[in-house]
């Protein structure tokens, strides 16, 4: 077991924001390819 | 073979696409082992727990200002020989940059509390940072808010070299200014103030793994902007015809 003493809220807190910023940030980034490269593949097969 | 060839929208694909799997493979592996070691380090006989938050500040701290760079580059190549991939690999780069800059931001003001005894302090790394962070935003809504692609291209160019001396003056605040509560390097390689061993490598695997995730990030962003372009210059061929 880890041991974080009576700074465990502040280092699990740390740890929360950034991983959850980081996972925002890949989710968008996949999810804005795909659309952009779902978007082009249908125009170039319309056109 | 010249480094210009791979200004080529088409010629980017193909490379981009054959680097991508080993960008998001080495970014996965490192990052997370960086940081799953990071957390299981021992704690620091003066700061505790606290200085396992090290590494997610120096990482994200590392490269905000060095994405802003990396930005001032590909904006130079764009003002001065009119790449579009240039152009669009930089504003692919804005955001990644905004979130590691918060992350620096967040993580240093939730490490502030216990350790300084304040959330933030207008010392001169905190206050660059926070200009820097607003630079990034701002250069955000300007690339939005401009409907010509090139004109927006200019206009951020511009934008990219004024906040360059934030970037600058971001990373080296501490030395300007020693009134400020921010400590020095962190790796430094002064004797009797090297990092311990135990904290130094998994900071290094820390900071590659953050290189590598923005590797990849930037890869897929600019990607998704040639895409963009391509269609909307499909869209206009159409409505023209």
């Amino acid at each position: 077991m880890i041991e974080l003493g009576k700074y465990a809220a502040t280092v699990l807190w740390s740890y929360g924001v950034s991983v959850a910023l980081l996972a925002a940030l890949i989710w968008q980034t996949v999810a804005a390819n795909a659309r952009a490269r779902r978007e082009l593949e249908r125009q170039e097969r319309n056109g | 073979m010249s480094i210009w060839e791979y200004a080529n929208p088409v010629k980017f694909m193909r490379l981009s696409g054959a680097v991508l799997p080993y960008a998001v493979a080495g970014a996965a592996i490192c990052t997370i082992g960086g940081l799953v070691w990071g957390f299981l380090t021992p704690q620091d006989y003066k700061q505790g727990a606290t200085v396992k938050i090290v590494f997610l500040h120096v990482p994200a701290a590392m490269m905000a200002i060095n994405i802003w760079v990396m930005m001032l580059a590909a904006s130079l190549i764009w003002l001065i020989r009119r790449h579009h991939v240039s152009a669009l690999a930089a504003r692919a780069a804005a955001p990644i940059g905004a979130v590691m800059t918060l992350i620096a931001l967040a993580t240093g003001a939730i490490w502030g509390q216990p350790m300084w005894g304040t959330w933030w302090e207008w010392d001169p790394r905190l206050t660059s940072f926070l200009i820097l962070l607003l630079f990034y935003i701002g250069y955000m809504a300007l690339w939005a808010a401009v409907e010509d692609p090139d004109s927006a291209a200019d206009l951020t160019g511009v934008l990219c070299l004024v906040g360059s001396v934030f970037a600058l003056l971001s990373r080296y605040a501490v030395l300007f200014w020693n009134q400020g509560l921010h400590q020095g390097a962190s790796l430094s390689v002064a004797p009797g103030e090297r990092m311990s061993a135990v904290y130094r490598y998994p900071l290094y695997l820390s900071m590659l793994g953050f290189f590598l995730l923005f590797l990849a990030l930037l890869l897929i962003r600019t990607r998704t902007e040639v895409r963009r372009r391509r269609l909307a210059a499909l869209q206009a061929r159409e409505t023209r015809a």
